[in-house]
């Protein structure tokens, strides 16, 4: 009786590792999509293909939600992993706050449609393309932390470096703005949307706060 | 079967309860703790394999008990298993984690004392000096499992789904085979000290296999073990799941796994036996502690993390409970046998008295012993073992050797071979040679154990001890056994 149930467990164990590892896909595919669509619209603004990208984004963002929802409900309901559920729980919710932020920025150039010097462009990319690092290598460390705990480290010191790298560039694009001739009005919306894409950098920063923690309690 | 042998029975029962409700912890507590086992998925396989362990593996450590003092009426035996029962009752009471070895051997003690039986000492030391060895050897097997298992982990990659599964699966497997364990090694707690007095007979089934009058009891016991599991149990394995030091599930399966090994070392007569046709020492068959396995595991898992989240207290008290539990049950034994026999008159003890007779002092000097030195005890009658001890102490301090001999040979214990019992025989385990030498000495009557001995060794070859070897331990064991069962049938006044 207890075995058939065991085994009953082990097939519903795949399908629930299945959905976590979907769920990261989903994760880094929104980053490769972001970093896409900034490019896209630096380069010819917000065009039919933008627009694309931000829906795809869209898609992939409530894709991901189902999928959260489902793998918290199911390790609730039977008593899953009863020792890291609530860290499991917060880790998915805190990668799904990164994927937010993605579809937040995309949101916010679709609907404000900033002018960007061309000056500017270089630096902007360069700091979309660190910031999507930041986060695939925090996917990569949500990876393993349910496979193989002892490299979690190995990712989460990447995430690390590209938040500063993230700093670097969004402080030099911030004064290299402020420091221009353009009016006040125009320099505030440039510095809103530096800092759309580095807040990505800086909450995968947080989230690897955390998954460090939850690391180490496994671990001891 | 009369209603006062159930009625005493019903001790036996009682401490069978208490134990199923404390030490089911030990075996479940971890995994229903951290939530990795239902409390009923869990109560289920405990009960069933608490059973299983004890009717199909009990014997081996009934057998030491029995050795440490055969507790000889069923009043006596009610009274021993009524304190240990009381005692694990009031040190659960305070919070003290109990041991029911420990309660019951204090409850044998208490009625040695009173029936002024002499306790032997080697029996006691053996089973004093595993208290010791039993949670070392937990620690140990519990650190190198700790190790193996953690290694694995480590290289195998698995998701952490998959390890849950898999630690699931570990816990229940683990868990059933704590539950065998622990009903095959604790039943002689339980019933052991029934066993001497047992008011079943064996019974044949369809000629096919014998159920034993041993077996008949563990079952009964068993059965009580799992009622307290499936009635009592649930705070406790909750408190130990999460009150002893946090464990992960992995650790928890370790601290199971290693606590059932070693109740199964200290329980198996086939590793006994295994080990002595290969010529290496045996591990001694004693009923252990399983909560100092538990305790020794934890501990050993606690020494692998650097002794972190020890928690000193805890483990004084626990210390504590191990010293004070024997001699409460003692204490409660002794005053118990007092009232049971003076206010509600019942036989608590068979006495047995001891007699430097004739035919004793030749079976003496034919052990190499020089009699001449008892002096005036010769021909003498003494009315209990201590009385005896302390003459032959005054007359002649005789070295441990010799005081054991003179105890064994004194010792007056009248049989005889009434046509009437024979027929019991045909269902017991004896061959039909032993049984045809019990025959051929029908209608005779013996004072002491080792004159029927001998005078079954006389009549047939089957019923002669071997050379003392290792390989030849497991022989002449089962030829005690043997010995006792005819003991038992023949008995006067049984």
């Amino acid at each position: 009786m207890a075995l058939t149930k065991e085994l009953a467990l082990f097939r519903r164990t795949k399908s629930l590792e299945t959905e976590i590892d979907d769920f990261l896909d989903k994760l880094s595919e929104s980053g490769m999509v972001f970093e896409h669509a900034v490019k896209l619209y630096l380069a010819d603004g917000r065009t039919e293909e933008f627009d694309e990208k931000l829906r795809h984004v869209n898609e992939l963002e409530s894709t991901a939600d189902r999928l959260r929802r489902s793998v918290e409900t199911q390790l609730y309901a039977e008593t899953l992993i009863p020792e890291s559920r609530g860290d499991v729980l917060g880790l998915l919710e805190n990668l799904d706050s990164v994927l937010n932020l993605f579809e937040g920025a995309l949101w916010s150039f679709s609907i404000e449609t900033p002018d960007i010097p061309s000056d500017y462009h270089a630096d902007y990319a360069a700091l979309t393309e660190i910031a999507v690092r930041a986060v695939e290598s925090l996917v990569l460390a949500s990876r393993a932390f349910f496979r193989n705990i002892a490299a979690v480290s190995d990712h989460m010191h990447k995430v690390m470096h590209y938040e500063k790298e993230a700093d670097k560039v969004s402080t030099k694009l911030k004064r290299a703005i402020f420091a221009s001739d353009l009016p006040l009005s125009h320099k505030v919306h440039l510095r809103d949307f530096v800092e759309h894409i580095d807040n990505v950098a800086d909450r995968a920063e947080d989230v690897a706060d955390r998954l460090t923690i939850y690391a180490i309690k496994r671990t001891v | 079967m009369d209603i006062a042998v159930l009625l005493f029975l019903t001790s036996g029962l009682f401490l069978g309860w208490a134990l199923g409700g404390n030490d089911a912890a030990n075996v479940f507590g971890t995994a229903v703790g951290t939530q990795m086992i239902r409390f009923t998925t869990a109560a289920v396989i405990c009960s069933v394999f608490v059973v299983l362990g004890a009717v199909i593996s009990g014997a081996g450590p009934v057998e030491t008990l029995g050795r440490l003092g055969s507790v000889n009426a069923l009043a006596g035996s009610f009274m021993a298993a009524f304190s240990a029962a009381l005692a694990v009752y009031v040190m659960t009471k305070f919070g003290l984690p109990v041991s029911t070895t420990q309660a019951i051997i204090g409850g044998i003690l208490g009625w040695n004392l009173f029936s002024e039986t002499v306790t032997d000492t080697n029996a006691l030391f053996k089973i004093v000096s595993t208290w010791v060895l039993c949670p070392l050897l937990a620690a140990g097997i519990a650190m190198v499992l700790f190790k193996m298992v953690t290694a694995y982990l480590r290289a195998s990659r698995l998701h952490l789904l998959r390890t849950d599964a898999y630690t699931r699966l570990g816990l229940i497997l683990a868990g059933a085979l704590g539950a065998y364990s622990l009903g095959a090694n604790n039943i002689a707690n339980v019933v052991g000290v029934f066993v001497a007095s047992s008011p079943f007979n064996d019974f044949s089934v369809f000629g096919v296999a014998t159920f034993t009058a041993a077996q008949q009891l563990f079952l009964i016991g068993g059965l009580a073990i799992a009622v307290g599991v499936l009635t009592y149990s649930k705070r406790v394995m909750l408190t130990v799941g999460s009150g002893l030091m946090p464990l992960s599930p992995v650790a928890a399966w370790v601290v199971v796994v290693a606590h059932s090994l070693v109740l199964l070392l200290f329980a198996s007569e086939g590793l006994e036996r295994m080990l002595a046709a290969n010529g290496l020492p045996t591990i001694p068959l004693v009923p252990v502690s399983s909560s100092q396995a538990v305790v020794g595991a934890v501990l050993g898992i606690a020494i692998l993390k650097g002794g972190r989240g020890i928690r000193w207290n805890v483990l004084g008290g626990i210390g504590m409970g191990w010293v004070l539990t024997p001699l409460l049950a003692g204490l409660v034994c002794f005053i118990g046998l007092f009232f049971l026999q003076n206010v509600f008159g019942q036989t608590v003890y068979r006495p047995v008295p001891y007699v430097l007779s004739e035919p004793v002092l030749e079976r003496l000097e034919r052990a190499g012993m020089k009699t001449d030195r008892l002096g005036e005890l010769r021909g003498q009658t003494f009315s209990s073992a201590r009385r005896f001890r302390q003459a032959l102490g005054e007359r002649m301090a005789p070295d441990g050797d010799d005081e054991a001999k003179l105890m064994a040979y004194a010792e007056v214990d009248p049989m005889a071979i009434d046509p009437a019992r024979l027929p019991d025989l045909e269902t017991s385990r004896l061959s039909a040679g032993q049984v045809q030498a019990v025959r051929g000495l029908t209608g005779r009557t013996f004072m002491h154990t080792w004159m029927l001995a001998e005078a079954l060794a006389g009549e047939s070859g089957e019923w002669r001890p071997r050379e003392k070897t290792t390989k030849n331990k497991a022989h002449n064991k089962r030829l005690r056994k043997n010995l006792d069962f005819v003991f038992r049938t023949f008995r006067v006044g049984e």
